[in-house]
């Protein structure tokens, strides 16, 4: 019995192994593996591109739409403190109609619901600076784990699509990101691909973008079908994604090359 | 069936000049036999393949004897000495479906059109490179000799 247990319990120990992909303690942002120029670029808020969505993300809080709705800061009030810790606790599961959303999503759902508006679509300059000027209040706090608030099976189906083979190029994210990250691909360094920095501004793309963006590059890149604009499946990586990076610091909103 | 045996037997013969100066490549590699192409194979396109990034994808991963290419990977082994390490056959088939021969490669299938998974609408059932462009790579690849 107990040569049977301890079997099984070295059996879980292996598949833990394979499955953690990266050590806790070899985890590194992409803000320690970019250049130093960027990482200048990202200190230095007057400098960083992103601040200024912040800026308009900051007005657009405190402005009440036309129609006589309350403006964001009529419910929540001043976003520093309303607003602090709350991008590190994304994606979640609301409290209204129980879907599992991320930032971008959750702010759509007040935009529509409590504001009676039309919602920002995703990837708007408005949307992005709203997700900005939030997950700014989170900046330097540690991304909390997804599956201490319930959402185990999000992981679950997000690793699974991390692991599966995926385009004409029949790559997974796993195997750059987790068996090849700090190589050169074509002369680019692979990150481990960590998303505490989002929204950010990629210097490749002159402009601030989601972490949804990033990954439909990742799925064109191998020639994959990217999902539609806020599919679920998203938003399942996004959580396996964050629960791979739990108890890292937020450096939102980041630049990154 | 036999006649065909004692066909393949007599080629393999008659190859024997030839074979003594090709590599032996390794014992156990599976190899493949030249696809059916329309034209012969062409090693001077086969090097522009395996050059320019957005058609053999090669330097992303490889790096190579290759100057004028400024960024190469380092993901994958270099491509330089792949004629020696490896016979013709061996090539093909490893630019052909390289999961065939290890299943945890990180090599893209060049011309598998079976299987995959939400492959791009504009490349489902395609193949990444055609015959001829294969057989212009395999070439150009067993003049990599160091």
């Amino acid at each position: 019995m107990r040569v049977f247990i301890l079997a099984v319990l070295s059996a879980f120990a292996a598949h833990a192994a394979v499955a953690q992909g990266i050590a806790p303690q070899e985890r590194r942002s992409g803000f320690e593996t970019m250049g130093p120029e960027a990482q200048a670029m990202q200190r230095d808020d007057f400098a960083n591109p992103a601040m200024l969505g912040v800026a308009v993300g900051e007005a657009a809080w405190n402005r009440a739409p036309a129609n006589g709705k309350p403006a964001c800061s009529g419910c929540h009030g001043d976003i520093n403190a309303s607003m602090r810790g709350v991008d590190v606790r994304y994606p979640a599961r609301n409290a209204v109609n129980l879907a599992t959303l991320d930032l971008p999503g959750r702010i759509q759902l007040c935009q529509s619901l409590h504001q009676a508006l039309m919602p920002e679509p995703r990837e708007s300059a408005g949307l992005l600076a709203l997700q900005a000027a939030i997950a700014l209040r989170s900046r330097g706090l540690p991304i909390e784990a997804p599956s201490a608030r319930g959402l185990s099976d999000g992981v679950a189906r997000g690793e699974a699509l991390y692991r599966q083979r995926l385009g004409q190029l029949n790559l997974s994210c796993a195997q750059c990101h987790d068996d090849h990250w700090g190589r050169s691909l074509g002369g680019t360094r692979i990150p481990q691909g960590h998303p505490t920095g989002y929204p950010l501004f990629r210097l490749e793309w002159q402009a601030l973008g989601s972490l949804q963006r990033r990954l439909r590059n990742c799925f064109i890149g191998v020639r994959a079908e990217p999902f539609a604009t806020g599919a679920s499946e998203w938003i399942d990586l996004e959580i396996y994604l964050r629960e791979r990076a739990a108890g890292m610091a937020s450096d939102a909103p980041a630049v990154r090359p | 069936m036999r006649w065909c045996a004692r066909a393949f037997g007599l080629a393999g013969l008659l190859a024997v000049p030839v074979a003594a100066q090709a590599p032996m490549g390794k014992a156990g590699v599976p190899e493949a036999a030249p696809l059916p192409v329309s034209r012969p194979a062409d090693p001077a396109n086969g090097r522009k393949i395996v050059v320019e990034r957005r058609r053999g994808f090669c330097l992303l991963c490889h790096s190579g004897p290759f100057p004028e290419a400024r960024f190469q990977g380092d993901l994958a082994p270099s491509l330089a000495g792949t004629g020696t390490r490896w016979t013709e056959g061996q090539i093909r088939a490893r630019l052909i479906d390289s999961t065939a021969i290890n299943a945890e490669t990180i090599m893209p299938p060049y011309f598998r059109t079976g299987g995959g998974n939400r492959i791009g609408p504009a490349f489902s059932g395609k193949p990444i490179l055609n015959a001829e462009e294969i057989e212009d790579v395999t070439a150009f690849l067993t003049t990599l000799r160091d």
